[in-house]
């Protein structure tokens, strides 16, 4: 297929298989050979190219992009980050002021990341830099040159020069590939349901570059900006199946804090700048973060086929391992959850506590009223072949005195609802232990007790 | 003079904007093949059919070679002859290279790769040290074995005996290049091989190997490294030997690079350990007696395993003087990838297994572990060595049962180490008095090296003071009886490491440095840059010995062709070695210039100086590049070689006694951490540091190196699990499953320090090597956890690494008895 995109600066247009990722083409085909491969997969940063559109710059891994994604935007590489005639961007020259390359094969991925969060004038660099991983500095020099940076402007040349295009440069991509609205979709998929359907291909994008697949008849969902509509009532959030995790977080910032919480550590800025909420649940991994979350909400999953739309409770979407109530051509729309929640907290264990795949998520939404539990949802990833409601604990809740007997009394059921699996992020004893110990952690935080390692300072 | 400044990195700008070219970014001739090894699908057994059609037909694919394609066994092995490049039908580890794909591109070999029909006779794999130990399999006849004094009779004597386990993980090095190398056939019948390595000679040497071709027919150059950390000492061979062979084939340049997947499952790692000890001591804090046996994992092939097995014994005592010692190193041959160089060499893993040792005694006695270590340190020598407190006798044996008068011992040990009279010489033993003073028992290792050099006593004495540790660690006394889910740990690590190779004829470097009639200098040296600042470092050197700036010093690739016989760059020693020998090259020149010059004014030459050079007066001054020139026109040679081998060096590795050090590294962390006692997970709060680069060559890099270290060797010691299920499959196999440290991990507070001194030993500027030393300043880290650990219940923790929330929990679950 035939895209047009800005790469920093010029026009370019450009024939490619749909699975060629924007890292190989810069590499092999441009000669940029800047922009590394660390890792292939998304999880070390080495790659990160900046791409700009309408709703503004981010941070993107360039080696799960897939070249039909940036039609129509602003790709900007280490390249070209420096300035006419050569001059450092403040991020470069605070990088060299600071000591901040060593090895320097993971620098440009750094640079490329720090110089976005320079433009968008983000201030915590710890979290920005969250997926670029350095093996040789140790990040202090880093962190030290992001906050040196952060003091200097943004240099002109970031901005109005390098101001993304109107969508005109993009409009060569071969229609059935990309649909422009969700109708298109609709229409598309039912025909050709065998299609394989990329969102932000954080997923997706491993299927080619480690799983090695061809992925016959990609649809490419990026061009459907109705899909990634984010609706805010007073009472709910309704996120279009392709708002991206980092849109999802803007959202629930104010009034979902625990979630927002979780999401901060859900990949890295540049896996979120990606990654979709309707493709983290679509595939129906059992160690995705949102949907346990979600399903502790009470969210409902919007489906659609054609012009058939039906929805769900969110844990009814998960069947088994692998499989969905999902019929061929049909696709996941929206989800739908409550705007506020006061009772609930999630958490997700793992070895790093950034950009990790959770060993357990647990979540909780409980409501005490007059001393005794009231309502109870609590919901697991990572304990089962799907992410899973918790219902034999709940039970062994609903009703009793909100107390720590109560808690006791209850932790043998998680023995009843779960028999997790051991693997190489945590043993089936852990697992279960720590599930039982997240809900005594939620009812300590209750009662005021200090359980937040991240909130203790030296 | 250039020395001594906090120079950013040579190539900071080309980092910074993209422009630095590693092996994978060099343009390439046309018609370049790219490869890819199909690798095997069980630990061990024979391959008993290989059906490669379908790889062939794959679009794009040249050939496929296998074990009977190559021109031999293709032995890319670094010391024993036991690593043929394909299999040779014998299966030693899962994922082990069997065949090799030739392709037009990378993908396209990648591709093809996959589609390898390989089957095996399975065999039962030996994976894990009990498993080999059950087996007897092992590397050499029995296990190394070096004691002092008689340790069985000393234990016997000692009046208390504490006994323990620790199990200790690999680490797989993640440097952010992977494994790359390319081949470009020469019209003789040559090779010139662009490889990532830190060992280009090694390259060189298994090339031309390979291609029955005498060494000078290969040229192998290495610009830069992507990271290195020991796993581009040897992992390198296999590919440059596979894109050689393949280009000697096929007459294209070849090129491989392994994706990240293959580059974890293919190449070595750390080893990991289990270490068992017995200590004998007296119940005041002082150890009699040490009886340390350590398992080491081996992998499949020798490797460099045992010269790593033979460092971790060298440091199994740390800084702490051992009256009796006796350290048996059983090294195990088993069915994994064959572990490898790592940062440290073995060192990290002996000197955790002795500051477990110290952390159990002092938990043991309920002591404060800072005291007991102390207590035990070697004597400190006034001024730092130099030749100084030298040729005491050995120490007597502890005396056996004697009841002791230890009232005038516990007063100088509470004593602090600041408040000693006037007079007081630290280290001189006054602190200890008695019989087991280190006055009475000398300050050697327990394999024989004197250790004149010792400054931990002043450092220790610093560092806790400026971290505050004392207020620090009744502070967290309070919080953690406040807080019931989460508990703060605080505790104190110091390290010793040994400066020189212990295979003593690597200790030679050579360097080739030419000076051009317009000023220009090119510099020529042995090591490998991999981000350390070697290069950086030895161009400060070169500039100095010229008088200019550094800027004036162009810096070039390591080239096989230009200086020969290089060692690995390893061991901490590229700055030591290649900066002297860079020295002596520029010493040779600016002789002859001096001498040139002074002719022609009739001058003195000792009193020529070139301008920037600083001091002299009296004598001739004049710019040097205008030096250069009348040289130049004089006739004078402006190009010289510069070798130097390290002196005094003398071991022993059978008998374990020598002095196989030229000097010690030395430096000391203390780090604050919290564990969350309901799920186990921990986080570093604050690590402060004071270590020792004696005379800095550059401070900014050392301190880059120090806070890189440590980051390091926290994460080998908490998060970074190597995981492989019961079939020998490695599960941890990209950044998805293995989890170095990220941004969010590194200490929120982190003070690092450099010593002020200088090495008492002539190295360079008198400066001291600094790239593996701080990585075991990460045991504070991990010693940190086991305090926090240690404040929920009454038992020793006896924390395994690495400290994983998993275990971190369990422990927890252990101290409270319920383990």
């Amino acid at each position: 297929m035939e895209i047009g995109f800005r790469l920093n600066g010029q026009g370019v247009r450009v024939s490619t298989p749909p699975t060629r990722t924007l890292l190989d083409w810069l590499r092999e085909d441009r000669g940029l050979c800047g922009t590394k491969e660390g890792c292939n997969e998304g999880d070390c940063g080495a790659c990160t190219v900046m791409v700009r559109d309408a709703g503004g710059a981010r941070a993107l891994n360039a080696c799960i992009l897939f070249m039909p994604q940036l039609a129509g935007k602003e790709v900007v590489t280490v390249e070209g980050i420096a300035g006419p005639e050569g001059a450092l961007h403040p991020v470069q020259a605070a990088m060299v002021d600071h000591h901040g390359s060593q090895c320097g094969f993971c620098t440009p991925g750094f640079v490329v990341a720090m110089a976005v969060a320079h433009l968008n004038g983000a201030r915590d660099h710890a979290v920005q830099l969250q997926g670029n991983l350095c093996r040789c500095t140790g990040y202090a020099p880093i962190l030290r040159a992001a906050e040196a940076a952060a003091e200097v402007e943004v240099p002109a040349w970031m901005g109005e020069a390098r101001a993304p295009r109107p969508a005109r440069d993009g409009g060569e991509v071969s229609p059935p590939y990309a649909p422009r609205s969700l109708d298109e979709l609709a229409a598309l998929y039912a025909a050709r349901p065998e299609a394989t359907l990329i969102a932000g291909a954080t997923d997706v994008g491993l299927w080619v570059t480690k799983g090695l697949r061809d992925l016959p008849e990609p649809i490419f969902l990026n061009r459907c900006a109705d899909l990634a509509r984010i609706e805010v009532t007073e009472a709910e959030i309704r996120a279009g199946a392709m708002a991206t995790m980092t849109a999802v977080l803007e959202v629930v910032e104010g009034s979902l804090p625990s979630y927002a919480a979780l999401i901060r550590r859900y990949g890295s800025v540049q896996v979120r700048n990606a990654a979709t909420i309707g493709g983290n649940i679509a595939n129906g991994s059992p160690i995705g973060d949102n949907a346990p979350a979600l399903i502790a909400l009470g969210a409902r999953l919007h489906l659609r086929r054609g012009e058939v739309r039906r929805e769900m409770a969110l844990e009814a979407f998960f069947l088994d391992y692998g499989r969905q109530d999902r019929q061929p051509g049909e696709f996941v729309e929206a989800v739908s959850f409550p705007r506020h929640a006061p009772g609930f907290r999630v958490w997700k264990i793992s070895k790093r506590f950034d950009q990790d795949i959770s060993a357990v998520c647990g979540a909780f939404d409980l409501t005490i009223e007059v001393g005794k539990v009231k309502a109870a949802r609590i919901a697991f990833g990572g304990m089962a072949g799907v992410p899973k409601r918790a219902r034999a604990v709940e039970a062994a809740l609903l009703g009793q005195p909100w107390d720590a007997a109560t808690i006791e009394a209850a932790l043998p059921a998680f023995a009843k609802d779960f028999a997790p699996l051991s693997d190489m992020r945590a043993s089936a004893g852990y697992r279960l232990e720590v599930a039982g110990n997240l809900l005594r952690r939620y009812f300590a935080e209750m009662q005021g007790t200090a359980t937040d390692a991240r909130e203790v300072r030296a | 003079m250039s020395v001594s400044k906090p120079l950013p990195h040579d190539s900071a700008v080309l980092h910074v904007t993209g422009q630095a070219r590693y092996v994978d970014d060099l343009a390439v001739p046309a018609g370049c093949l790219h490869l890819a090894f199909g690798l095997a699908p069980v630990a061990r057994g024979r391959i008993t059919r290989m059906d490669l059609a379908a790889v062939r037909a794959a679009p794009g694919v040249d050939r496929v070679l296998s074990f009977a394609d190559l021109p031999g066994p293709c032995d890319t092995a670094p010391v024993a002859h036991d690593e043929p490049l394909l299999s040779d039908g014998a299966v030693h580890y899962h994922g082990q290279p069997v065949f090799l794909v030739v392709a037009e591109s990378h993908h396209a070999a990648r591709r093809a790769a996959a589609l390898g029909q390989v089957e095996c006779e399975a065999e039962t794999p030996i994976l894990t040290i009990d498993e080999a130990i059950a087996a007897g399999s092992r590397f050499e006849e029995g296990p190394r074995i070096w004691s002092d004094g008689d340790v069985e009779a000393a234990l016997a004597a000692a009046p208390h005996r504490l006994t323990g386990r620790i199990g200790i993980g690999g680490q797989e090095h993640f440097y952010l290049e992977g494994q790359a190398a390319l081949a470009l056939p020469q019209e003789d019948g040559g090779m010139v091989v662009q490889s990532s390595t830190q060992h280009p000679s090694e390259v060189q040497h298994k090339v031309a190997d390979a291609l029955g071709l005498p060494m000078g027919a290969i040229r192998v150059e290495v610009r830069r490294m992507g990271g290195g950390f020991g796993g581009k000492e040897s992992q390198a061979n296999a590919l440059a030997v596979a894109c050689a062979v393949a280009a000697a084939a096929t007459g294209r340049p070849c090129k491989m690079r392994y994706d990240r997947d293959d580059d974890m499952v293919i190449t070595g790692k750390r080893h990991d350990f289990r270490i068992d000890y017995v200590l004998g001591h007296d119940g005041a804090g002082r150890i009699l007696a040490l009886d340390v046996v350590q398992h080491a994992r081996c992998g499949w092939s020798m490797d460099l395993s045992l010269a790593v097995c033979d460092r971790a014994m060298l440091h199994a005592g740390n800084c702490y003087l051992l009256p009796a010692a006796r350290i048996t190193s059983h090294r195990w041959r088993t069915n994994t990838a064959s572990a490898t160089a790592f940062r440290g060499f073995g060192g990290p893993q002996g000197m955790l297994g002795m500051e477990r040792v110290m952390d159990h005694l002092a938990h043991h006695l309920g002591r404060d572990p800072v005291e007991i270590r102390r207590a035990n340190y070697f004597p400190e020598v006034e001024g730092g060595g130099g030749g100084g407190g030298g040729g005491r006798a050995r120490p007597p044996p502890p005396l056996r049962g004697s009841p002791r008068d230890i009232s005038e011992q516990k007063k100088l040990e509470e004593a602090p180490r600041a408040g000693l009279p006037a007079g007081a010489v630290p280290g001189r033993g006054r602190r200890f008095g008695g019989e087991y003073s280190p006055e009475a028992r000398g300050a050697r290792t327990f394999y024989g090296m004197e250790v004149t050099d010792f400054i931990l006593g002043g450092l220790t004495a610093r560092l806790l003071e400026t971290s505050d540790h004392a207020a620090r660690r009744a502070a967290i006394g309070a919080w953690n009886a406040a807080n019931p889910v989460l508990k703060r740990g605080i505790a104190f690590s110091p390290v010793q490491f040994g400066i020189s190779f212990t295979l003593t004829h690597l200790n030679q470097a050579g360097a080739l440095v030419h000076v051009y009639q317009d000023g220009s200098i090119a510099l020529n040296h042995g090591g490998t840059e991999m981000g350390q600042g070697l290069f950086r470092k030895v161009a400060q050197v070169a500039a100095s010995r010229f008088g200019v700036g550094a800027e004036a010093v162009r810096i070039t690739a390591t080239d096989t062709g230009k200086v020969p016989n290089t060692s690995a760059t390893a061991a901490s020693s590229g700055t030591d070695l290649n900066g002297m020998a860079v020295q002596a090259a520029c010493d040779t020149i600016r002789a002859r210039m001096a001498e040139c010059i002074a002719g022609l004014h009739q001058g003195d030459a000792g009193a020529v100086v070139f301008e920037g050079g600083g001091g002299g007066g009296g004598g001739v001054v004049m710019p040097f590049a205008e030096a250069a020139r009348l040289c130049y026109m004089n006739r004078v040679s402006l190009s010289a070689t510069g070798f130097y081998r390290t002196p005094e060096i003398v071991w022993d590795r059978i008998r374990g006694q020598g002095r196989p050090f030229y000097y010690f590294a030395y430096g000391a962390a203390v780090t604050e951490v919290v564990i969350d006692t309901l799920t186990g997970e921990n986080r570093i709060l604050r690590a402060d540091i004071l270590h020792d680069c004696g005379a800095s060559l550059n401070p900014a890099l050392d301190i880059g190196q120090i806070e890189g270290g440590y980051v390091q060797g926290a994460g080998w010691l908490t998060m970074e699990e190597l995981v492989w299920d019961e079939r020998g499959r490695l599960r941890t196999h990209a950044p998805s499953t293995y989890k170095i440290p990220a941004a969010t991990d590194t200490p929120e507070v982190f003070n690092v320090a450099l010593w002020e001194g200088e090495n008492p030993v002539t190295t360079v500027y008198r400066s001291k090597a600094v790239g593996e030393p701080p990585l075991m300043l990460g045991i504070s880290a991990f010693l940190a956890l086991s305090d926090a650990v240690a404040a929920c219940g009454p038992d020793y923790p006896a924390l395994d690494a690495p400290a994983t929330p998993e275990r971190v929990l369990a422990a927890v679950a252990r101290v409270r008895g319920r383990g």
